[in-house]
């Protein structure tokens, strides 16, 4: 059986840049792909998402990618990494595009920034959130391994993410208000920020997911 | 605030070569944007932006395949802009690895550009670079208008109204150049810097006259710039990125180490 990490490609967007940074994060082979048979007999899987959420969405339901995942989640031996768009499609529902329904296997929402977005100093923050912001780790979890807590990763944002559980949030960020930057859920795990796009610790990510046998403990 | 200021190192790449060089210290080859890319990446830059100078718009294939080869090493985010006329530059560009695009005079030639692209492909992918020069006299209020190639042909367009107009039609981002200071070293042209960073709610990269840490301090004190972007002063190897970073945080500005 050949061992591999399967990436759902729905369309939407580059995703080599996703696919190397897995490959550089010590990935035998990276299939970027969305056929359902190939996704099924991953070793792993990643969920990644760029553009508005909307077109995902149609692109997602279009190629059936929403059954490939949710078997994926519920075969407990497949971890899934969701990453940026990939994680804001797992909740109930977006404010984007004049409020578009989600897959609905997080229960929440999806909310935008909002004009007039200022800090805890009323300094003025701006839309999209863009850059280089700090994680905190607020519950361990085997991904955050040999990753400092407050590391930075690189954000690329304008809606953000609310889970109805704040028990599921493993890493938040600050930004006018306390997002969700990370959650987890038995062998689920998604992020906000691109952990390809992080440097050093975004690939240590990467590298803690390739090796993580999809529990939370 | 939390989130980190940028320190953005410019590449600027002519059929695939880096031009008006590199001088960093052990180098193998000074004129290959890939070996360049990955010394920033290793030294902590926040993103690399490469700017293509290729005249000839059928010798850019080069450059499709100069990003592939960057994006496949270079793990922090990789702004491509020169050059980019319609929405299928912007996709083979974001096809071979850029993660942003910056559309320039295109944008000025045909604002829907911007609009057409930020709704295809995401405002976060969307820059939209502005060359501009100081057309007020030291008398008058400052009044900035946008300039094409190289800053020889004057459009009549108001900065500011432009960068709004920028935003409103779905820009993620705004690369500031001042003509003016450009190649000087002298510093950023502040004050047009902080009208246009007052003015929209998008991210705003400051660009041109960088000569010393000073001036990316001021360009994002005074300038407000969200981001910095310098070339001589790292590739010539006066300054670090490690050096910059340190400069900035002794200043009370938030980086990321």
């Amino acid at each position: 059986m050949t061992s591999y990490v399967a990436v759902i490609d729905y369309g939407m967007g580059n995703l080599h840049s996703v696919a190397s940074a897995l490959e550089h994060a010590g990935a035998p082979r990276v299939v970027v792909s969305h056929d359902p048979d190939i996704i099924a007999e991953a070793d792993r899987v990643v969920f990644p998402g760029v553009g508005g959420i909307q077109d995902c969405m149609a692109e997602i339901n279009r190629l059936g990618c929403d059954r490939m995942l949710k078997a994926a989640l519920a075969s407990a031996h497949q971890p899934v990494l969701a990453i940026c768009v990939g994680m804001q499609a797992l909740l109930d529902h977006s404010e984007e595009n004049h409020g578009v329904d989600t897959l609905g296997i997080i229960p929440g929402r999806v909310n935008y920034f909002g004009a007039g977005l200022q800090d805890e100093q009323g300094q003025r923050l701006k839309v999209p959130h863009m850059g280089w912001n700090e994680v905190v780790q607020t519950k361990p979890h085997p991904l955050w391994a040999g990753i400092k807590d407050g590391s930075r990763f690189y954000f690329v944002h304008s809606y953000w993410v609310e889970p109805s559980d704040p028990s599921l949030m493993v890493g938040s960020f600050d930004y006018g208000v306390t997002g969700c930057a990370a959650l987890a859920r038995d062998n689920l795990f998604a992020v906000q920020f691109h952990p390809e796009k992080s440097h050093v610790a975004g690939l240590k990510l990467l590298s803690n997911f390739l090796t993580w046998d999809g529990t939370c403990s | 605030m939390p989130l980190a200021r940028r320190i953005i190192p410019c590449l600027d790449v002519d059929q695939g070569r880096v031009v008006k060089g590199v001088n960093f210290v052990g180098i193998r080859d000074a004129g290959d944007p890939v070996e360049i890319a990955r010394r920033y990446n290793e030294q902590g830059a926040d993103e690399i932006t490469f700017l293509d100078i290729t005249a000839s718009h059928e010798q850019r294939d080069t450059t499709v395949q100069t990003v592939e080869r960057i994006a496949r090493e270079v793990f922090i985010p990789l702004t491509v802009g020169g050059g980019v006329r319609a929405l299928s530059d912007i996709r083979a560009l974001l096809n071979a690895g850029a993660d942003k695009v910056s559309i320039n005079t295109a944008a000025i030639n045909n604002p829907d550009l911007v609009e057409s692209a930020a709704a295809r492909f995401g405002a976060q992918c969307i820059v939209v670079a502005m060359d501009v020069k100081r057309v007020s006299n030291d008398q008058e209020p400052p009044r900035y208008e946008l300039f094409t190639h190289g800053g020889r042909k004057p459009t009549g367009i108001e900065a500011v109204a432009w960068a709004r107009k920028m935003a409103a039609k779905g820009a993620g981002e705004i690369l500031l150049t001042s003509m003016d200071r450009d190649g000087t070293r002298d510093g950023f042209e502040l004050t047009v810097t902080r009208q246009i960073s007052e003015a929209v709610d998008i991210p705003l990269i400051a660009s041109g006259g960088v000569g010393t840490l000073a001036h990316l301090a001021d360009g994002i004190t005074e300038g407000g710039a969200d981001a910095v972007l310098a070339a001589s002063i790292f590739h010539f190897g006066e300054f670090t990125i490690p050096e910059a970073k340190d400069y900035l945080a002794a200043r009370g500005i938030e980086v990321r180490r």
